[in-house]
């Protein structure tokens, strides 16, 4: 479409304002999308997702397959191979429910099956318990699946726009999870910017399986036995595909700014994570998920004392952005990762991101000390004077040039 | 010290899988009476096997144990002193789960290594099913019918014992003959088996086969794509629809298209003939055969594809016509040519032949059933025989 008649349509549609839930954007994403099979089985918090496709479908809003399985194991399932025909798909689910699926998780990204699932983060039971943890999506991180974290119900509406067009891609193929904190945005109603359907048709080109579509038309067989002469094979490719996905992130961004005026594009920030208040910061944090919300209050409190804080959001956990973030992050005098998760016994005892964030920064010139924390598990909240405990241990840290060999436990009751 | 060995054997998917396991066991604890260390293993990729599949087991040994890491951690060993053969007809070629292609028998066996055949034939029959190959061998005779020690039934034929005994003669660096005979006594505490094994050490001799003997077919193989040239997604091309039959001036019938990759046809041990002028165009075959390997001929009578066929014997089962569709040892063909076709050239020939074949042929091969087996089985056993009888059903297990 020329700059002429993209203008035309601007006009003619406009942008509406709903209050509704980081899950319910989801699903309004999916009706914008025009998503062809949605598949179901409830578990909370995720199923405000599926309650509300089922409600937009109900009312004559979006047309699409509305399965509901016996099972999450099922559910991936299903979508998987409605994915493989040609149809667009949409799953879901939350702590061990996600696990229970775990076969069919496991298999999709080397099917190149581009399938979206929205993972509403829940800790994994036992005990029963539904308070946002990352373990859940964070499980399925090494197996080709991407993985986009996002922190109000704006930009998950927006970035399942933009996971179908990445995850679409030819190049690409492969599945996306979009992580929701459970409670925080699956169970919190905000202000959401609808956009208007010429918008989304204009930025999210129809699936095309191309050679890949399993139909009678293009007779091919999926997943065969194979053995040891074929799978390294196969494991290098899903291993490009995630390669390809970083400069197809780059782009879909790009062009989201350009149709929709919003986004990093627009903000002149990095796709693969956001930045905030860095410019003139000495020490600064790094998180995924809604945790942001408490700890830019208190960066604010803080600077009123003049300390020079700032914050780095990863929206992308895969594929990360290993030599961005490591480029940004390496100029701090001192960096603390808030994980919101745990990996028993690893290096410093530390949760996923913090490991990463050090393995991101070891090829840098400069290692600026990293501390680790763990905190916010279970859903239990991240309060500011939690937060301003672990700029403390931060700002230490980058006092001494150097950072504690352990994680710290930050909100746990000793 | 001494050298690392490497001793390979193929065999039947379930029939010999634990014949082969009990041989290379043997060779492993013999070798150990004299310090040596060992390993046995199976072919991973043989496993789950199914019933006739090519399969293999290896034993390895070494004069110590950095020496046998060399050979650890691998599927195969790259090259073997002997392999062993358990069934002749296995000698046509291996195509195993485990690998794309047919890999010759003695593809393995090293320069003048040995390559030993359980076999009712003498070397000079069996060097014809042999691939040739560039580099002289050796090939040694066990005189056995094929024997059928398998997963679910071990038959104490005593192949174990005679393929044990055998080695250290003709592989003397393996082990010594009294180590042999000692684990052999050891393991099975049977001093019949240990003059099984005796025995055959000292008939068991070995002739060598020159450079360009043997079967000059070449072996079909595949080059296994680069992952930037494979197709993605783990998928690969559906079957496509097959076409008609042209031979002569005629066309018609219809030949399903196959896949090129897998042909299956190693895992046979017995063939159908298809006598045509006895079919009544009755479908039977053709429809009830597992493995779709009957073409429908432009007389809509039907031809084995001899690539295809895995030899299990429905057809001849379910065939209503006597003597129509027989079963015959493997052993009586070299080729895998169609039979409509020698049909329609030479009906007079093709007649000759079928009688051939069917009338005096060699016994059934082991792990093969069909029709009328069990009351074969109680006429052997001198009851008196019941139900129908048929030719070249005589061999029984064999």
């Amino acid at each position: 479409m020329d700059a002429e008649s993209a203008t035309a349509v601007r006009t003619a549609v406009a942008e509406q304002e709903a209050l509704i839930s980081g899950s319910e954007a989801v699903a309004v994403a999916a009706k914008l999308a025009d998503v062809d099979v949605i598949t179901a089985y409830p578990i909370r918090p995720y199923d405000t997702m599926m309650q509300y496709v089922a409600k937009q479908i109900a009312n004559g809003e979006q047309d699409a397959e509305y399965i509901v399985a016996e099972s999450e194991h099922s559910q991936f399932e299903i979508a998987k191979h409605a994915n493989a025909v040609g149809a667009r798909s949409l799953t879901g689910s939350s702590g061990v429910g996600w696990c229970y699926a775990f076969e069919a998780i496991a298999v999709t990204p080397a099917l190149r099956l581009p399938m979206l699932a929205m993972v509403g983060n829940r800790a994994l039971d036992d005990p029963g318990a539904f308070g946002t943890e990352h373990n859940d999506a964070l499980a399925a991180r090494d197996l080709g699946w991407m993985h986009v974290w996002v922190d109000t119900a704006q930009e998950a509406l927006d970035t399942t726009l933009i996971a179908y067009r990445v995850a679409e891609d030819r190049r690409v193929f492969l599945p996306c999870a979009i992580s929701t904190d459970g409670a925080f945005l699956t169970h919190s109603q905000a202000l959401v910017k609808i956009p208007p359907k010429p918008w989304v048709d204009e930025f999210l080109p129809k699936y095309d399986r191309k050679e890949l579509r399993f139909h009678p038309d293009n007779p091919i067989t999926i997943a065969p036995q194979v053995n040891e002469d074929w799978l390294m094979e196969i494991r290098r490719q899903t291993d490009e595909a995630m390669r390809n996905a970083r400069g197809v992130i780059r782009a879909a961004y790009a062009d989201f700014g350009r149709i929709f005026r919003r986004g990093p594009a627009v903000d002149g920030g990095n796709p693969f994570f956001e930045e905030y208040r860095t410019e003139d910061a000495e020490i600064v944090l790094v998180g995924m998920g809604t945790l942001s919300m408490p700890v830019k209050v208190a960066i604010r409190k803080l600077r009123e004392q003049g300390q020079k804080v700032g914050f780095v959001r990863i929206r992308w956990f895969r594929p990360f952005d290993c030599d961005g973030l490591g480029k940004v992050l390496s100029r701090f005098a001192a960096i603390g990762v808030a994980d919101r998760d745990f990996s028993m016994g690893s290096p410093y005892n530390s949760g996923v991101v913090a490991n990463e964030v050090r393995a991101a920064l070891y090829n840098q010139p400069k290692h600026p000390p990293v501390v680790s924390f763990i905190t916010g598990l279970g859903g239990r909240e991240v309060t500011i004077p939690g937060v301003r405990e672990m700029f403390e241990h931060t700002r230490k840290a980058a006092e001494a040039g150097t950072a504690p060999n352990d994680t710290q436990w930050i909100g746990v009751r000793a | 010290m001494g050298r690392t060995v490497s001793v390979e054997v193929v065999y039947r998917g379930i029939f010999q899988t634990t014949l082969a396991k009990n041989i290379c066991r043997g060779i492993v604890l013999a070798a150990r009476k004299e310090g040596k260390i060992g390993i046995a293993f199976g072919r991973y990729g043989d496993s789950p096997q199914r019933n006739g599949i090519p399969a293999k087991n290896f034993a390895i040994v070494a004069p110590d144990e950095e020496e046998l890491q060399l050979s650890m951690a691998q599927y195969e060993p790259a090259e073997t002193d002997v392999t062993i053969n358990l069934d002749d007809m296995l000698c046509k070629g291996v195509e195993s789960w485990a690998w794309y292609g047919l890999q010759p028998i003695n593809e393995k066996v090293r320069e003048h290594g040995v390559l030993l055949v359980t076999s009712t034939l003498p070397a000079p029959e069996v060097v014809k099913f042999c691939h040739t190959r560039k580099t002289p061998y050796r090939l040694a005779i066990l005189p056995a019918l094929p024997s059928f020690s398998g997963l679910w039934v071990y038959k104490d034929d005593h192949t174990d014992a005679r393929v044990l005994g055998a080695l250290p003669k003709l592989c003397p660096e393996l082990v010594s003959p009294d180590a042999m005979l000692e684990a052999v006594k050891e393991e099975w505490k049977d001093e019949l088996k240990v003059a099984s094994a005796r025995r055959a050490y000292e008939s068991v001799a070995a002739v060598t086969v020159r450079p360009g003997e043997g079967n000059p077919e070449v072996p079909y193989k595949f080059e296994l794509p680069g992952w930037t040239k494979m197709r993605e997604g783990v998928t690969v091309d559906g079957m496509t629809l097959g076409e008609p039959i042209k031979f002569g001036d005629q066309i018609g019938g219809y030949r399903p298209a196959r896949n090129p990759y897998f042909k299956k046809y190693t895992t046979r041990t017995m063939r159908p003939v298809i006598d045509f002028d006895k079919c009544i165009k009755c479908t039977l075959c053709w429809l009830q055969c597992p493995d779709s390997c009957f073409d429908v001929t432009p007389d809509q009578t039907y031809d084995l594809n001899a690539e295809a066929c895995c030899g299990c014997g429905v057809c001849e089962a379910v065939c209503p016509v006597d003597g129509c569709v027989t079963m015959v040892n493997e052993q009586a063909f070299t080729d895998n040519k169609s039979q409509w076709e020698a049909y329609k050239t030479d009906k007079k020939a093709y007649a000759k032949w079928v009688h051939a074949k069917i009338g005096n042929p060699p016994g059934r091969s082991h792990g093969f059933r069909y029709k009328g087996q069990y009351a074969d089985e109680l006429a052997k056993a001198g009851a008196p025989p019941a139900g129908r009888t048929r030719a070249g059903a005589s061999g029984g297990e064999g």
